[in-house]
């Protein structure tokens, strides 16, 4: 008995010893049950990010003036003790005091839905059309509002969905361009140092003491009014990344300094090996999970800037859907007291970036080889 | 440490200049000039402007001279204390900045200060009783605190205030005080109203100043120094606030870099929400109506502050540790 968890354990100390860096990490990973529950929701949302329309219920720009306000319908999966999913009606009464109009739930009219059903029809990642949705209502010219409609009668919850697609990206492409200019510059100043060096790290101070929020609300202001959605996108990206990379770069300064010194790549420079040989093969490799920790608690920030700016009016513009451009209808607070639901875009913003630090503090903690 | 500060405060103009430029391109680059807004804005009003007017305007903002000249005009007017005219109010920019400046001042001030009130006690706190419940609970606090935009916590607030209490919670004072002169009623008012926006806008920075705390002062609590104080039978609290709390203060003092800058550049957001007198939503209209010479009075403003923030920070760092002081 004795002998076999000897074996054992020496076993798992040569699998130990053998293992990649990378295997490494992930195991370490894996022992973060909130990391991973993060990362397996980041992964859903990013699947909504590719498919919106699938998870959409109807068109994001439908309106209908006589349906707004809807509150939110919820799904009832059981009907007498049967699985049978369905959605309570909504019969609108007008208040002859206030002529405002009233919804409230009808209990007798059950809207059925089905899942995996035909709805309108969308391209798939723009190749080929399909109708296939994941909730569907039973009869097609009903229209089913899970998270309640606006003041124009637009379905929040087919919004949210096109919404994430916008936001999640802005985040990613943000940072990915960061991560660009902060690698490039950073191992710049690092590895060649002198009058480059201090160029860099005058230019890192200067961006990194600029009033954030103002300058870019500045910038976004004096952007072209007649750009298209797409264009306005990448300039918020672009404006974003701006001020992010500086962190990475300093970060990566230091590292290449550090590592500059080190035996290994003076091993490497008397072996012959080309200077971006040196970088690239030798130097990048021992801190990339460094960079990926670093760059994933990145993200969250710039989702909770790219929701500010379109909140305020100055990022994402209507039509373009964004989780700030949909908070904009929230700034009311007459509004607000009369249709609460429409907060509920803020608390997706607050659960994927919580689920983007959670994840991140994993990585951080995963990629450091002195953790526990 | 004179010399150090007299060298950092030689930095300071320099850097202006830097920023007054990059600002001047900024507010320039959308198209039409400020004449061009201001006459519009004076046809949609109904009243209208004699050409010669417009000339003598042009000449006097130097319109028809190439960017860098106007440029120059401009920084010429600036160090004259004339920060031009608005637009939108038809009054001189430099009293629509001065009549908001002090309160932006006071509200990133006020939040600062209960910032560190909260952060640092629930910090020593959370590193005292490791793993806890009220560790667990401040844990969980901090990571929503941080995840939350301040938008949408101003957001929240003012609803439930709005929709379960029936007050409102926008403003800093209550009507009666509105317009009415310096007293110490209206001071008192202020600091009662004050405290819910400061909350608002320093509740990410609270969270992440208590997790650095937490996390500094856990390192030095394992260290021998103090288990040799503890074996002596020193008193837990004082052993603890007497010397680790100490050490574990320099990082978080060199937060103050980052930290109070972004508290300016934050209140703008909150201050926008909250509807609270503030530069921040005056330089939002200025953008909009695209009311150049004011907004780019209120950026210049904020680039100021926050240097200004940064160099408090440094010179803050340098007075309590004594390695920087000699450094330099």
């Amino acid at each position: 008995m004795a002998t076999t968890t000897t074996t054992a354990g020496a076993e798992a100390e040569d699998r130990i010893a053998v293992a990649s860096n990378w295997r490494l990490v992930w195991w370490r990973f894996r022992r973060h049950h909130l990391a991973m529950f993060s990362a397996g929701l980041l992964i859903c949302l990013y699947i909504v990010v590719l498919l919106p329309d699938f998870f959409s219920t109807q068109d994001p720009e439908r309106t209908d003036a006589r349906q707004a306000f809807i509150p939110v319908q919820m799904v009832h999966f059981f009907d007498d003790g049967k699985l049978s999913p369905w959605v309570p009606a909504i019969v609108g009464k007008r208040n002859p005091v206030t002529l405002r109009m009233e919804w409230a739930a009808d209990p007798q009219r059950k809207v059925r839905i089905r899942f995996f059903a035909p709805g309108y029809t969308w391209r798939v990642l723009g190749l080929f059309e399909t109708n296939l949705h994941l909730i569907a209502p039973d009869d097609s010219s009903v229209r089913i509002f899970l998270l309640g409609s606006d003041r124009l009668g637009r379905d929040q919850w087919s919004r949210i969905m096109h919404g994430t697609q916008t936001s999640m990206t802005v985040g990613l492409v943000a940072v990915a361009l960061s991560v660009i200019l902060g690698v490039v510059l950073g191992g710049l100043s690092g590895y060649v140092g002198g009058k480059t060096d201090t160029v860099i790290q005058r230019l890192i101070e200067l961006l990194q003491s600029v009033p954030t929020i103002p300058i870019w609300l500045a910038l976004s202001a004096a952007l072209p009014r007649d750009w298209t959605p797409i264009q306005i996108f990448f300039a918020i990206t672009v404006i974003l990344s701006l001020v992010g990379w500086t962190t990475l770069g300093r970060e990566v300064r230091g590292r290449f300094l550090a590592l500059r010194e080190e035996d290994f790549v003076l091993a490497a420079r008397l072996a012959g090996c080309s200077r971006m040989r040196i970088i690239l093969r030798h130097m990048v490799p021992t801190f990339v999970s460094h960079i990926i920790a670093t760059s994933s608690l990145a993200i969250p920030v710039m989702i909770i800037n790219e929701t500010s700016l379109s909140f305020l009016g100055l990022g994402i513009r209507p039509p373009a859907i964004s989780w700030g451009v949909l908070l904009q209808e929230a700034q009311n607070i007459q509004t607000l007291a009369l249709a609460p639901w429409l907060l509920i875009p803020g608390l997706v913003v607050i659960v994927s970036v919580l689920a983007f630090n959670l994840v991140g503090d994993g990585l951080r903690d995963a990629a450091d080889p002195y953790s526990n | 440490m004179t010399r150090y500060i007299f060298k950092r405060l030689l930095l300071l103009p320099l850097l202006m200049v830097v920023y007054s430029f990059v600002i001047f391109v900024i507010i320039q680059a959308p198209p039409g000039d400020f004449l061009t807004a201001y006459v519009a804005t004076l046809a949609s009003s109904g009243s209208s402007i004699s050409a010669e007017q417009i000339e003598a305007l042009r000449q006097q903002y130097g319109l028809d001279q190439p960017m860098i000249v106007q440029y120059g005009l401009w920084m010429k007017h600036l160090l004259g204390g004339d920060f031009g005219l608005s637009l939108e109010y038809q009054r001189p920019n430099a009293d629509l900045i001065g009549e908001q400046l002090g309160l932006t001042v006071a509200l990133a001030l006020f939040s600062f200060v209960l910032t560190w009130a909260i952060a640092v006690p629930a910090g020593i706190y959370s590193a005292t009783h490791p793993r806890s419940l009220g560790d667990h609970v401040l844990t969980v606090v901090n990571y929503v605190g941080v995840a939350t935009p301040n938008f949408m916590l101003a957001l929240v607030l003012m609803w439930v205030a709005f929709a379960y209490f029936d007050i409102s919670v926008t403003g800093l004072y209550s009507p009666e005080f509105v317009d009415a002169p310096w007293s110490l009623a209206r001071v008192w008012d202020l600091l009662g109203h004050i405290w819910l926006p400061a909350l608002v806008l320093g509740i990410a920075g609270t969270a992440r100043l208590s997790r650095i705390m937490r996390a500094n002062l856990l390192d030095e609590l394992n260290k021998p120094y103090v288990v040799t104080a503890r074996a002596k039978g020193m008193k837990e609290w004082r052993l603890v606030l007497r010397y680790p709390v100490r050490l574990a203060f320099n990082p978080l003092v060199s937060t103050i870099g980052w930290y109070l800058p972004a508290l300016f550049s934050g209140s703008l957001i909150v201050a926008t929400v909250m509807n609270l007198p503030n530069i921040g939503p005056l330089l939002l209209r200025a953008l909009v109506n695209q009311d150049m010479y004011l907004a780019g009075g209120i950026l210049l403003i904020y680039s100021f502050l926050t240097v200004l923030g940064t160099l408090l920070s440094d010179i803050a760092l340098a007075l309590i540790d004594p390695r920087i002081r000699v450094e330099n």
